[in-house]
């Protein structure tokens, strides 16, 4: 599904990302730990395009991204939530998920003579189901901004699934939730992994990686130092140092 | 009574002015380029009713395409940088728009008398309206047939999915790629509609005046172009036309009985509007 070969980042002398291999398979749950600074969130932003890679390469479904811009990149299946949440604050909710219907097939149904021949119906019934997966549906017209926090999350998820993506790139979706949430978003996470999207998962929370992700990677100072299932990772050395500290192994 | 009628005048023109501002800045662009766009409409259209002998309405079209085809063909370069680096490369633009008409001669032969544009005498006598005895009400209806139109034209965009999108790319744009929407297009679309409502309103302006010159597309011009829609506020169309009723109608007219005083209050009264009412008259819908 996604494949990174040697991916670098680097900042100035900063190697963010250093060399990264990365083999993420189709029905996957993928889980990307490590401390921060790690390179996490720089790897996600690598892959939507935000960032150009310093080298390597971004195979995605047997095509290499290196020439697509970001939008072009979520055409093709790939979107993303952010782990600062960024919605669109003064545009109400229904509306945040309005304009993010840009799949490959909504670029023809939203095109300028199909929505005048009635492909409106099918946009508003997709919308409708997305704020029931999201529980918000009885927030449709609360502006983006006024929502409570865990609210905003959830938005952005379902914001990011209004594309239809093929894969799903979670940029710390658990950060500042408590325990109740976490579970939540679990079963929302299994159930887009039954319906067919595969998961990158960037996460601190372990509560919610260990539970949900069938294999982990863990990055430090922009380097893989391990993969494997989330057992082995538990018990992996390397990855209690870099989690607890402590000399190199 | 003809005194409202070329106060109302001046109001849809400005509307005008003002709402190709408010669809750039709808997307988060700061754009001092709409005067140079509403030179190049004033021109066109004078050179085409008083040089071609066109009647004024397709020449205002001709206004609405060439504005439109120089916004389109700025838009590419000008929005690839942002912020404070767009304001200097719009306000390069429209300066080089004026100097270039500063500089343009295009006269032909009308009987005993020349006509056409002549560098810094400027473009005189376009002279349609009282050519065809227009009265000034029926001018001023006109002219706000097609101010009505491009407020009805931005209302509808403003209700459809492209006025969303518009706005989520004005709040984000980092958001607006990642969720599939394609800036450059998005952009250079928003500037095209601006450039083409600014070439309309140039070719109206250049009839009532009956005289352009360069100075008439300054950067006065494009200061208040931008004014409008940031007092009046981003949340409808109308909020624009506020803005201009009270610059020109209040703070203009209105004031004008304060002789020289006018200028210091002139710019008192914005300031104090604006801190009033920080996002505009009809501001943005804000935190309950």
């Amino acid at each position: 599904m996604l494949e990174l070969q040697a991916l670098s980042r680097h900042f100035g002398g900063v190697k963010a990302v250093d060399g990264l291999d990365l083999k993420v398979a189709e029905g996957q749950i993928f889980g990307l730990i490590g401390p921060n600074g790690s390179g996490k969130s720089t790897t996600v932003n690598v892959i939507t395009g935000l960032l150009p890679p310093t080298l390597g390469r971004i195979v995605f479904r047997g095509r290499d991204l290196a020439s697509l811009p970001t939008h072009l990149r979520l055409r093709a299946g790939i979107a993303r939530t952010f782990q600062n949440i960024r919605l669109f604050g003064q545009m109400s909710v229904w509306q945040n998920l309005w304009v993010a219907q840009n799949s490959a097939e909504d670029q023809a149904r939203q095109g300028f003579f199909a929505r005048w021949l009635g492909g409106q119906a099918g946009v508003r019934q997709e919308i409708s189901q997305l704020l029931e997966f999201s529980g918000l549906a009885h927030k449709q017209d609360e502006l983006a901004a006024n929502l409570a926090f865990g609210e905003q999350r959830r938005l952005e998820l379902a914001r990011a699934m209004a594309a239809k993506p093929k894969l799903l790139l979670l940029d710390e979706p658990a950060a500042g939730m408590n325990s109740e949430e976490i579970g939540q978003l679990r079963e929302r996470i299994l159930k887009l992994r039954d319906g067919g999207v595969t998961i990158l998962l960037v996460e601190h929370v372990m509560e919610l990686v260990m539970g949900v992700t069938d294999r982990i990677a863990v990055l430090n100072f922009g380097q893989k130092i391990a993969e494997g299932t989330p057992a082995e990772i538990q018990a992996h050395p390397a990855v209690r140092k870099a989690y607890l500290g402590g000399d190199q192994p | 009574m003809d005194f409202y009628f070329g106060l109302a005048q001046i109001i849809g023109v400005h509307t005008l002015l003002g709402l190709s501002a408010y669809i750039v800045l709808l997307t988060g662009q700061v754009s001092l380029a709409q005067a140079g766009f509403f030179a190049v409409g004033a021109y066109t259209a004078g050179m085409l009713t008083v040089l071609a002998g066109w009647h004024l309405v397709p020449a205002l079209g001709a206004s609405a395409l060439t504005g439109a085809t120089i916004a389109c063909a700025i838009g590419f370069p000008a929005l690839r940088v942002k912020g404070l680096m767009l304001v200097i490369a719009t306000l390069a633009f429209g300066e080089g728009v004026r100097l270039f008409f500063f500089n343009f001669d295009y006269q032909i032969a009308r009987g005993d008398i020349k006509v056409g544009p002549l560098g810094g005498e400027g473009f005189r006598q376009i002279r349609f309206f009282p050519e065809h005895g227009w009265t000034t009400g029926e001018v001023m209806l006109f002219i706000w047939a097609f101010a009505l139109a491009a407020m009805a034209l931005l209302w509808w965009f403003d209700r459809s999915r492209y006025g969303s999108v518009l706005r989520a790319v004005g709040e984000d744009e980092l958001a607006a790629q990642s969720v599939g929407i394609n800036l450059t297009a998005v952009k250079v679309s928003a500037m095209t509609v601006g450039g083409a409502i600014a070439g309309v309103g140039g070719g109206l302006y250049a009839h009532y005046t009956t005289h352009i010159e360069h100075t008439s597309f300054n950067i006065l011009v494009a200061t208040f172009a931008l004014a409008y829609p940031i007092v009046g506020g981003l949340r409808n169309v109308f909020g624009t036309l506020l803005a201009v009723i009270f610059v020109q109608a209040i703070l203009i007219e209105g004031l004008r009985f304060l002789g020289d005083w006018r200028n210091l209050l002139f710019g008192a009264l914005i300031v104090l509007a604006m801190n009033l009412r920080p996002s505009g008259f009809l501001g943005a819908r804000r935190r309950a």
